[in-house]
């Protein structure tokens, strides 16, 4: 299949999404906000500086961190930097092609982004070598391998996990000892799709193309929301926004008791 | 090549290299077949610290049509390196490097895939390289030939490879990163296993005929130790779907 | 009684056993190789090897469930899980459509059972509609298995589709191509999707059939495995 067939919606599938969601069922037998099965594999890159490897259902997602020094931008002299990036490689879709990255890409890029900057995950303060001269730059990369839906929750649990476990390589650039990176907050991403009127947590692919309207959301530790997202043509009333944020607070404490604070990532 | 340098001792007097192999030791390796979901046929191997997947898209429609070959498929080959995957982040997206490995790839599995089988077709081969270290082209084949095969790929045979290479004055098998980094010859090759015919062969650095000479013949033996691998790696995956309840 | 087929690999040397060689195995020097992956199978005097992945090979004559994906003036092209995609052209379908109303009949998206009405030698491949049961199907749900499947799915005379049609109340029709189209309530689509990906799982235990029964009896549903919260 290509690009271009892969892309046509089966009417079949959408009429029987629709029709499932109506009696509250969904494709695969979940419920409304359930996740699919989460794995977390933990510092699978041993090269990079931190890093994480994440299965959502099948979508598989590797984040891996690397912190190299630089100057500050100069309107924070006084702060380290975050640059984060994705790479929608066609390895992992049919429908994805090699090249520069994307909207869809940068859109992942930088809504991971702001979850991680917006809820001051990083202490970037603590980052600094020489005021307005060198600081440290944490660069984060989500490297996607195998596309079954909702990018945006993989790369920003990846993301958030790959930091908790990095460490600053301080000694490999004459700067004293390796320290961890610092990590104040722990934001956990919520991602919804809105089918006709049902809003549905974590939509794998088949969900993903008939969606009308996502919604993502990060919150913190606090129940703070710290960075939202609404994509796709379609819409949302101001009470579903309301309502999937509450949700989203209670779903992403799942995420963050299980996987970013607990235990159950190897 | 760095060329020799005085300070790093690479091979101990009792022969033994920085990592505890002999000269003509392979790094431990790993292959699993069919890793991906979406890909039709997929692949990962861990060659020493290196990690790599391969995946393979195909036999599918060529777009743009201009790129179609009437009489058999167009096998393209794409080696791309994860910015993390090395000491210094790599910025994203293809460089020289990885274009010519991308077409030394692609010329070597073409020699074994039956393309006329599939007129107008393109097979589309992605090598992600997620940790590198030392050697990553010729893993990076090996895993993609075992990730055709999975595909279900009609093909001559698969292609398996081994890099020889050159340290302290020593021909010696399968150079790590230091190695690499610091020794004074790489020969990364690759064969059809059957026939032995060589489909990549590359050299860079100093070494005299008789090195070559030598080296080529070890990096040939390793690799059919690889090869074993590989199909065991593919028999694993399959042995379920091999076997017949003989009540159905 | 279990036997275990033995895998070949592409490029293994194989004993025709005095067999012509067949689909998947090239001569060379006077030997024979295997192709591609797959398990060996003799059928009127010609050794075989059978597929164990891949996408599908159209032959002429099989009946496939595929998707329309574009619409011209005088024919449609349908994806149907091949390497190439097939056309039909409004010559081979049930109805007499005017030049240029192709979109009457068949949308982008639709999905019919049709009939491999030919393949050439460059692997062009063209459907026909025309035959009773080929049409547009309506309702229900589609899903992909790899076509290797297939005859597991359907079983020994049809055996295993008759249990899953039976014991759930629900219209199944399997293509081919490996594009499963079944129609019911959404509780018996739900349960013989489930039996169909434990189908695909299990094929290799004794006592599949038993499996499958068992498990249509129970209210399970395909995939409990998600996490909670």
């Amino acid at each position: 299949m290509s690009k271009f067939t892969e892309s046509v919606v089966s009417e079949i599938k959408r009429d029987y999404i629709q029709k499932l969601l109506s009696q509250g069922s969904r494709i695969d037998g979940r419920s409304q906000n359930d996740f699919r099965k989460i794995e977390v594999i933990k510092n699978f890159i041993p090269r990079a500086d931190g890093s994480a490897l994440v299965k959502l259902g099948n979508t598989q997602v590797l984040v891996g961190v690397k912190i190299e020094t630089g100057e500050p931008f100069p309107d924070t002299p006084n702060t380290g930097v975050l640059s984060t990036n994705a790479e929608l490689v066609p390895l992992a879709s049919p429908t994805f092609e090699a090249g520069p990255p994307g909207e869809e890409a940068i859109e992942l890029a930088r809504v991971v982004d702001r979850g991680i900057r917006e809820s001051k995950a990083i202490d970037l303060e603590r980052l600094v070598i020489k005021e307005g001269e060198l600081v440290w730059i944490v660069f984060v990369d989500i490297h996607v391998l195998d596309y079954d839906g909702n990018l945006f929750d993989a790369s920003a649990l990846g993301s958030i996990i790959a930091l908790k476990n990095s460490t600053v390589p301080a000694s490999r650039f004459g700067q004293g000892e390796d320290f961890p990176l610092p990590i104040r907050h722990y934001p956990a991403t919520t991602t919804f799709a809105k089918i006709g009127d049902k809003i549905v947590l974590d939509p794998n692919l088949d969900e993903e193309n008939i969606a009308h309207s996502r919604l993502t959301i990060t919150t913190d530790e606090n129940g703070k929301i710290n960075a939202i997202q609404k994509g796709l043509e379609g819409t949302f009333t101001k009470d579903e926004i309301l309502n999937t944020i509450k949700v989203s607070i209670e779903s992403g404490k799942y995420l963050r008791n299980t996987f970013i604070l607990g235990d159950d990532s190897k | 090549m760095g060329g020799i340098n005085k300070d790093i001792k690479l091979i101990d007097e009792n022969g033994k290299r920085i990592d505890g192999r002999s000269f003509n030791e392979l790094r431990p390796i790993k292959i699993e077949a069919g890793v991906l979901e979406r890909a039709d046929g997929s692949a990962y191997i861990e060659w020493g610290n290196n990690k790599i997947i391969a995946a393979v898209y195909g036999p599918r429609e060529v777009y743009p049509k201009h790129m179609q070959d009437p009489s058999r498929a167009v096998l393209r080959a794409r080696y791309n390196m994860a910015a993390f995957s090395v000491d210094e982040r790599k910025k994203p997206g293809p460089d020289r490097r990885s274009i010519e490995l991308s077409l030394v790839i692609s010329n070597a599995l073409s020699s074994v895939v039956l393309l006329e089988q599939f007129p107008r077709t393109a097979i589309d081969v992605f090598i992600e390289v997620l940790q590198a270290d030392a050697g990553t082209r010729i893993a990076g084949l090996t895993a993609a030939s075992v990730a055709l095969a999975d595909a279900g790929i009609p093909m001559k045979d698969l292609i398996v490879g081994c890099a020889a290479g050159k340290v302290d004055n020593t021909v010696v098998l399968d150079l790590n990163k230091e190695e690499d980094n610091y020794g004074q010859a790489d020969l990364p090759v690759a064969i059809i296993p059957r026939t032995k015919e060589i489909v990549l062969f590359q050299m860079d650095g100093d070494m005299t005929f008789d090195e070559v000479e030598m080296g080529l013949n070890m990096a040939i033996d390793a690799a059919l130790k690889v090869y074993e691998l590989q199909k065991d790696a593919l028999r694993r995956k399959y042995i379920n779907l091999a076997q017949e309840d003989e009540q159905q | 009684m279990e036997k275990i087929r033995e895998i070949v690999l592409p490029g293994e040397e194989i004993d025709l056993m005095g067999n012509k060689p067949g689909n998947g195995i090239y001569i060379e020097n006077g030997k024979a190789y295997v192709e591609y992956l797959g398990v060996k199978t003799v059928k009127s005097g010609y050794l075989n090897i059978i597929p164990l992945s891949g996408r599908y090979q159209p032959q002429k004559g099989d009946k496939v469930i595929g998707k329309v994906v574009d619409i011209m003036p005088s024919n449609w092209v349908v994806d149907i899980n091949a390497p190439y995609l097939a056309p039909l052209h409004v010559n081979d379908t049930p109805w007499k459509v005017d030049f240029g109303d192709t979109g009457k009949y068949l949308n982008v998206g639709d999905t019919i059972i049709a009939k491999i009405m030919s393949v050439n030698e460059v692997k062009q491949v063209w459907l026909t509609m025309k035959e009773p049961g080929l049409r547009k199907l309506e309702g229900g749900h589609v899903i992909t298995v790899s076509p290797t499947k297939v005859p597991r799915i359907i079983g020994k005379d049809g055996s295993m589709i008759k249990i899953l049609k039976d014991m759930t109340n629900s219209k199944i029709y399997v293509g081919q191509n490996g594009i499963i189209w079944i129609d019911g309530s959404i509780d018996s689509i739900l349960k013989v999707v489930g039996a169909i990906r434990l189908i695909e799982r299990e094929a290799h235990i004794i006592g599949l059939t038993d499996r499958v029964k068992d498990f249509l009896s129970k209210n399970k549903k395909e995939n409990d495995e998600n996490g909670r919260n």
